[in-house]
This record gives C-alpha cells, structure tokens and sequence, in this order.
C-alpha cells in the first residue's frame, strides 16, 4: 500500500467514530498526496459519508486525528473549512436562486474578497461551462447541470482539496461522465486535490488515481486500481471487494432506510 | 481519461498551498460575521424577489384578522378602548402575529436545508456559525419586514386610526425585526432539536397558538383571568406587542417602550447564543 511521501493533502490516522453503541468508522487510516484523485469506495454504511464529515469538520472523531491541507480537523477547524471545498451527496445549490446567485452566494460565504469575486465566478463559470444557464432558477436545471453548478461553486474559494460525497448519484451515464471528465480537467489544470466517495466501482477504477476500500466502518484495502486488482488476482473492483469482504458488493448494499431515502431523494431531484 | 474538450479550465495553474494560512479567514470574526449575515440576507430578498407571489399569499392572513375579526369584534364592550378603532388596537398585534409565523416556520426551512445538503454545505464554509443563524433570522426579516410595510399601506388606505410619526413607524419595524429575529432564532433551535419536518409542523403550531393567544395581540391584559396574565407576563410576543402598540397607536401596556425593547432584545439574545450552539446538532 503506498503512502505518498511528500506532505500529503490529506492524512488519516487511527480514525474512529462512535455513535453511541455503533462505530461508524474503526480505526481508519490513510493518506492522499497533493493534486490526486483519491477515491473512497464502499457500499452504503460503509461510513464512507462520515469519514468525509470528519474530514470537513462536521463532526469530530471519537479517537485519531486528521490533518486537512496541512490544519488539524480539530483544532484548526476554521482553517480546514476554509481550505476547502465540500459537495454533499444530496444537492446543495439553492433551487429558488439563478445558478449566477448561487454562485455569488457562495463566493461571498467561503470569503472570496469582493474585489476577486467576479473574475473568479467568471473562471468557474468558463470552468464547468455554465455560461448557458446562469439566468435560470437552479430547480429548473437538469441533474448534470446541477452538479456542474455545484462543482463551480466549491471552486470559488480556490480549494486545496475538494470533497465530494457520491457526486454522480441519480446522474444518467452521459452526465456521470461529464462529472467526472470536468473533475479531472480541474485536477489537471488547477492542481485541486479531490477526494470522492462512490460505490459505483467502474467509476473508481476509471476516474481515480488512488483508491481505498471501505466496509463496515474498516479500511479493507487500499492502493492504485491496477494495484489491487494485481494483488487480488481480479478483473474488477467489484471482485476485489468480494476478495477482501468475502461478500458480493450487492450483498454488502442492503444500507440503511435513510441511506436509501437518502440516495432516492437525490435521484428524485435530480430527475 | 481525456479532460473535456470544451472546458478548457482558466483557473490557477499554481498548485493550492498546504498550511497556508488561507485568505478567507484573514479578517476579523466580527466583518466576517457582518459579511456572511448580508450574504444570507441578500440571497433571502432574490428569493423573495423571485417569488413574490409568496409574500403576497402570506399577507391575506393578517388581513383577515384585521378586516373580519376586528371589524366583528370592534362593537364588543369589554373590547372598546374609548375612542380608538379596535381595528387599530389589534393592528400592532396580527402585524407581530403575521412575522412571528414567517418566523416560526423558518426552522422548517433549517429542516429541509439538511435534508437537502444545504445546511452541510454552509456548515463546511469558513461562515461564523453564529452568521448562519443571523444571516437566516435576517431572511425572516426580510419577508416580515415586506409584509408589514403592506399592512401599514392597507391601515393607511382604509383610514384605520393609526398615529403615522416617522419616529413611530421606523420604532414600529425596528421592534418587529427584533422580534422577528428572536422567534426566528427560536424556530431553530427548536428544528435543531425536532429534525422532522411533520414532528415540527405538530410542535410550531403548539408553540404559536399559545404565543399569540396568550398575549396581548388581540385584548388588553387587563381583561385576562388573573393566571393568564401571569403567562402573558411572561411571554415576549407580549412585550413586542406592547412596543408595537406604543409607538403605531398610542396606547399600550406600561407605556415604557425601552422597556419593550429591553425585553425583546434580550430574548433574541438568548434565542441566538442557544440557536448558535444548537445549529451544527441540526445535521447529526
């Protein structure tokens, strides 16, 4: 398993989250170098979705520590929080504001100054090309669209590292692509680290340079795809999943009602 | 994989730093809160603006208290106020009764903003928390602001008595903002707690009713039996009343309007210190 050896974006150590009698994450650790695509894999409780909420200080780890772009996630949370930028599973953008509001709104709450903040909405927008629908009520855009708009209003701030919690999800395959192809132009050209969850192994395999598997709250496996597939003598991700679980990935996907809900809720609104 | 053709990104080529102390965070913590609240604030009046229709439809209710209760009730003697209109009396009441419910319902948008990752996204920015909850009482504000600037050009139309100062009006929607953002900061402490948006439809209107009945929006305290005074005394709707009452029409309670003030403003206080804390609770 490969750590990076220069200062990594983001570093995980020991991480654990307890709810009360569940431990939604157990001991987790792992590392992701500036400027990568790392993927968080796993099927739905794998605790995929807290991992990121510690992570962009949302909640605080019961044990462990994590250091986000250099900040400890605890005791420089403010830092963290202005370092990066976060796109939740479900849609965040306001559907009763135009995609140019919403843009505006968020380059002024993640502390954009006022005098950048229209060359930089401008560079978002050339970015994710949005130029068409800026006028429009962001209820009123398609699903792909949505995501692009969301994806520019976490670049506003210049992120050094950008979460994003199952970005494709209720997406058809045309803008699942077009996701993933304008998140690999921004790392490419801007240089963002980007740390994505998802439980569509294709994805992964294709999109992300590095990639950690999750299941049950534990890292079960973690290295570059070619990697794994190499030391699990597989021909898909879905494969070493079953190899390190002992589980077939559909069997491990029976998650929670909310999670369900959760992901119906977002496929619903994205149409 | 190929990057899209058409994206042909223009952002930095320089890579983000690491422990860089980052800009956003450079100012103080009070113009960082003064910023984050005007841009919670502007983004409530586009809403508003692109839904007016909204504001419209919430102004019927107050309309109807002020034109079918109040004109039913104005011959009622325990009701009659000397000369004054009891259309008039009741106006400073449905106006504080019409905002608090914009207010009160607000925490249902705190609901919904989780279940759609908004509040997430908000919480994951360099925003002061305490900016979130005063950028969203701001935006109750806003629309409870609109409307009784509709209510106060009905009052004028129909002829209702009321004492148009300008002392007394901009005192009038000053007493409401601070009451508006005090509930408003109450209905999200309560969302925070409820997290379901059936449970805290069922839970706001246990909280209004009471609120609004129990105070003296609609009579004088002075005709209540003797513990639902001691309610009302204790009820902040009361002493927004009051204020409102003073200031648009002459009459009210004690007749100290600091007073009034005193009261609200340390309500909203309280409200914002418990809200803020309670906030972040608001997505577990």
């Amino acid at each position: 398993m490969s750590v990076p050896a220069s200062q990594p974006a983001v570093l995980v150590e020991d991480l654990v989250v307890r709810f009360d009698e569940l431990e939604a994450v157990g001991g987790v650790s792992f590392a992701v170098a500036a400027g990568e695509v790392f993927g968080l894999l796993g099927p739905n409780g794998a605790g995929k979705t807290t991992m990121i909420r510690v992570l962009t200080t949302l909640l605080e780890p019961t044990a462990g520590h994590a250091v986000v772009a250099g900040f400890d996630v605890q005791g420089e949370s403010l830092a963290v929080r202005a370092s990066i930028g976060y796109i939740p599973q479900a849609i965040s953008v306001d559907g009763a504001l135009t995609a140019y509001e919403n843009l505006d709104f968020y380059g002024r709450v993640t502390g954009v100054p006022r005098r950048e903040r229209r060359e930089r909405i401008e560079e978002a927008i050339e970015t994710m090309e949005l130029a068409p629908m800026l006028g429009r009520l962001a209820r009123t855009l398609s699903g792909g669209m949505l995501r692009r708009l969301e994806i520019a209003t976490a670049l506003l701030n210049r992120p050094a590292v950008l979460f994003l919690d199952e970005p494709t999800v209720g997406l058809d395959p045309t803008a699942r692509r077009m996701v993933w192809e304008h998140l690999e132009a921004l790392r490419e050209h801007a240089g963002t680290t980007i740390l994505v969850t998802t439980h569509v192994m294709e994805e992964a395999e294709r999109y992300c340079e590095r990639l950690a598997i999750m299941d049950l709250g534990r890292l079960v496996e973690q290295g570059e795809p070619a990697e794994l597939l190499a030391r699990n003598a597989s021909e898909s991700l879905e494969e070493v999943f079953t190899a390190v679980t002992g589980r077939t990935i559909e069997e491990a996907h029976e998650g929670r009602l909310s999670d369900v809900r959760a992901q119906r809720r977002v496929a619903h609104r994205l149409g | 994989m190929s990057a899209p053709s058409a994206a042909s990104p223009t952002v930095s080529a320089e890579r983000p730093g690491l422990g860089r102390r980052p800009q956003a965070i450079s100012t103080r913590a009070s113009t960082r809160i003064a910023a984050g609240t005007a841009a919670m604030a502007q983004a409530e009046m586009r809403k508003l603006r692109h839904d007016h229709i909204d504001i419209i439809t919430r102004s019927v209710q107050p309309l109807l208290w002020l034109f079918i209760f109040g004109t039913a009730m104005r011959n009622v003697h325990a009701l009659t106020l000397g000369a004054l209109d009891y259309r008039a009396y009741i106006a400073p009441g449905v106006m504080a009764q019409a905002a608090m419910f914009i207010a009160i319902f607000f925490g249902l948008a705190v609901i919904w903003e989780r279940d759609v990752g908004q509040l997430q996204r908000l919480l994951a920015t360099p925003l002061p928390r305490s900016s979130i909850v005063l950028g969203k009482a701001a935006g109750a504000c806003v629309r409870a602001l609109v409307q009784a600037l509709l209510l106060l050009s009905v009052l004028a139309a129909a002829g209702i008595g009321v004492r148009w100062t300008l002392v007394g009006v901009v005192g009038t929607l000053a007493m409401l903002m601070l009451g508006t953002a005090a509930f408003a900061c109450m209905s999200m402490l309560l969302a925070a707690a409820v997290k379901e948006r059936e449970r805290f439809m069922g839970i706001g209107q246990l909280i209004m009713m009471p609120l609004f009945f129990a105070s003296s929006a609609l009579y004088p305290l002075s005709v209540m039996p003797g513990w639902l005074r001691v309610v009302a005394h204790a009820n902040p709707l009361t002493y927004e009343v009051q204020g409102l009452r003073q200031m648009l029409v002459g009459v009210g309670g004690a007749g100290v309007v600091w007073l009034d003030f005193l009261v609200v403003a340390g309500f909203f206080a309280l409200m914002l210190v418990a809200a803020t804390r309670a906030y972040p609770k608001a997505i577990l």
